[in-house]
């Protein structure tokens, strides 16, 4: 395990997500309203590209007809048979007992923390006065 | 009752047949027996089955002009004794479940269900029926479960597999609505109203075909009672498939479950997958057994269902579905007999365990 510097936090914009390779795995990350979270970036279905599917809402019914649509933004639907993921836990929608994504911590770390501590960060240029994105993986 | 003499054996699907529209007339008003009588209106066999073809009644099990089914010694002889059969749960099948006058239709389906209680099960104790009815009009059906329900020798609700509208449609829920409050399961059998073709492709040039594709008819209309939320508007009742096959299950599991998987937010309502619903909430009548002839890939069929909840044993009598004195398919597991011809049927038919007390 280590820490992974994967860029700059401003860069991700909320309900932006960002595609990247940590030690060879797919990882994406998604803002969610000022949050953010991290999924291996395969689906556990037929392993698509999470990264390359839609965000959205999940819809719900209080019975036939009655149907909404609730916590929008909070679901990635994967690009190739619809499957719908909770972002915050990597659950699927449709089977979350038997289907759910490898979930990866991210943190927000300073710059200048960055510059002194144990991390990673082959690919990116870091600057003390920035705020990064860092992944445990 | 005691233990060794506990019955063994349900039949869930035998066929009584109508043998004349004389022993209907007392059941009906007077202006409907004028009617019948003045329009020479006999012989409402359903269209679906032909009296005289092979497949509606087993050589050997056909008495010379006789409709099949028609005689109580025969249904004695041939199922309680031949069958080895302890309780049977009867099915008539009539023109009333078709006629294109939803009134007439309704006249009918009483009419029948009267006689199936004074001929049928008023003479033989080991008999429980089905109650007939009007699905042309969903309120007249409603009032005629009401009607019959009293008598808890009537153990479920039933229809026909192919009707005007898609099942699942609301138009048809003031059925269920009055099954489930009486804790009658809706029995939904081969046989087409022939609204439309009896197959998706169009009308079939032979009886083969339409038989044949029967399953697709079911397999719509379980898809239809799913996709329409009616398994969690009524989430008491359960659905008996009869005479429709059983092997065509497991493909309409997979498919629909991995269909559902990727657009149920067409369909929020439906809130688990289809497979799941399957198991627990539909049954399906033993024969015509369509699976497997050999004892392995039987017992692969059933735990590609999932459920060894799902069968319930039936004869069909006298329907033409196999030959000799046992409706067990060659290769079924032996250990699953008593499960299907007992439990099962016990589990689903909740009327049949007053019979046990």
């Amino acid at each position: 395990m280590a820490r992974h510097v994967v860029g700059k936090a401003s860069e991700l914009e909320p309900g932006e997500r960002l595609a990247t390779t940590i030690r060879g795995r797919p990882v994406v990350i998604f803002n969610l309203h000022g949050e953010y979270y991290g999924l291996l970036n395969r689906c556990p279905h037929q392993g698509a590209e999470l990264s390359k599917g839609v965000v959205g809402g999940i819809a719900v019914a209080d019975g036939p007809g009655e149907a909404r649509c609730i916590r929008p933004g909070d679901f990635i639907r994967c690009p190739w048979h619809g499957w719908e993921f909770d972002i915050r836990t990597g659950q699927s929608w449709c089977d979350p007992g038997r289907y759910s994504i490898k979930q990866y911590q991210v943190a927000v770390e300073r710059g200048d923390a960055i510059v002194k501590g144990p991390y990673k960060a082959e690919k990116i240029e870091v600057s003390v006065e920035d705020d990064y994105l860092v992944v445990d993986l | 009752m005691s233990e060794e003499q506990r019955p063994r054996r349900i039949d869930c699907d035998i066929h009584v047949g109508v043998p004349a529209m004389a022993v209907l007339l007392p059941y009906m008003t007077d202006y409907w027996r004028e009617q019948f009588v003045s329009r020479g209106i006999d012989n409402m066999e359903l269209a679906s089955y032909p009296p005289k073809s092979p497949l509606a009644c087993r050589p050997d099990w056909r008495e010379q002009g006789a409709k099949p089914g028609s005689s109580l010694e025969a249904v004695r002889s041939h199922v309680f004794d031949g069958l080895a059969v302890d309780l049977a749960i009867c099915s008539a099948l009539y023109g009333g479940q078709v006629a294109m006058s939803e009134y007439m239709g309704a006249a009918l389906c009483s009419a029948v269900n009267d006689w199936v209680r004074d001929e049928w099960l008023e003479k033989e104790p080991r008999l429980r029926a089905s109650i007939m009815v009007p699905a042309q009009n969903p309120q007249l059906a409603a009032k005629e479960i009401d009607r019959c329900a009293e008598d808890r020798r009537f153990v479920q609700v039933l229809l026909l597999a192919a009707n005007e509208l898609m099942l699942g449609r609301s138009y048809y829920w003031p059925i269920y609505e009055a099954a489930q409050r009486h804790g009658l399961p809706i029995g939904i059998h081969a046989g087409s109203m022939y609204r439309y073709p009896t197959t998706p492709a169009g009308w079939p040039s032979h009886y083969l075909q339409d038989y044949a594709s029967a399953p697709q008819v079911f397999s719509a209309q379980l898809q239809s009672l799913i996709s329409e939320g009616v398994f969690g508007k009524f989430p008491n009742l359960t659905f008996v498939l009869m005479e429709s096959g059983v092997a065509w299950i497991t493909p309409y599991m997979w498919r629909a479950t991995k269909t559902w998987r990727g657009i149920r937010g067409e369909i929020p309502w439906v809130t688990r997958p289809p497979s799941a619903e399957v198991r627990e909430r539909v049954r399906l009548t033993l024969q015509p057994f369509d699976g497997p002839d050999r004892g392995e890939q039987v017992e692969r069929l059933i735990e590609q269902i999932g459920s060894d909840d799902v069968i319930l044993f039936s004869s069909d009598y006298p329907h033409w579905q196999f030959d000799g004195a046992d409706p067990i398919p060659p290769g079924f597991p032996a250990g699953m007999v008593d499960k299907i011809a007992w439990e099962n049927p016990l589990n689903t038919y909740g009327r049949l365990r007053e019979s046990l007390q």
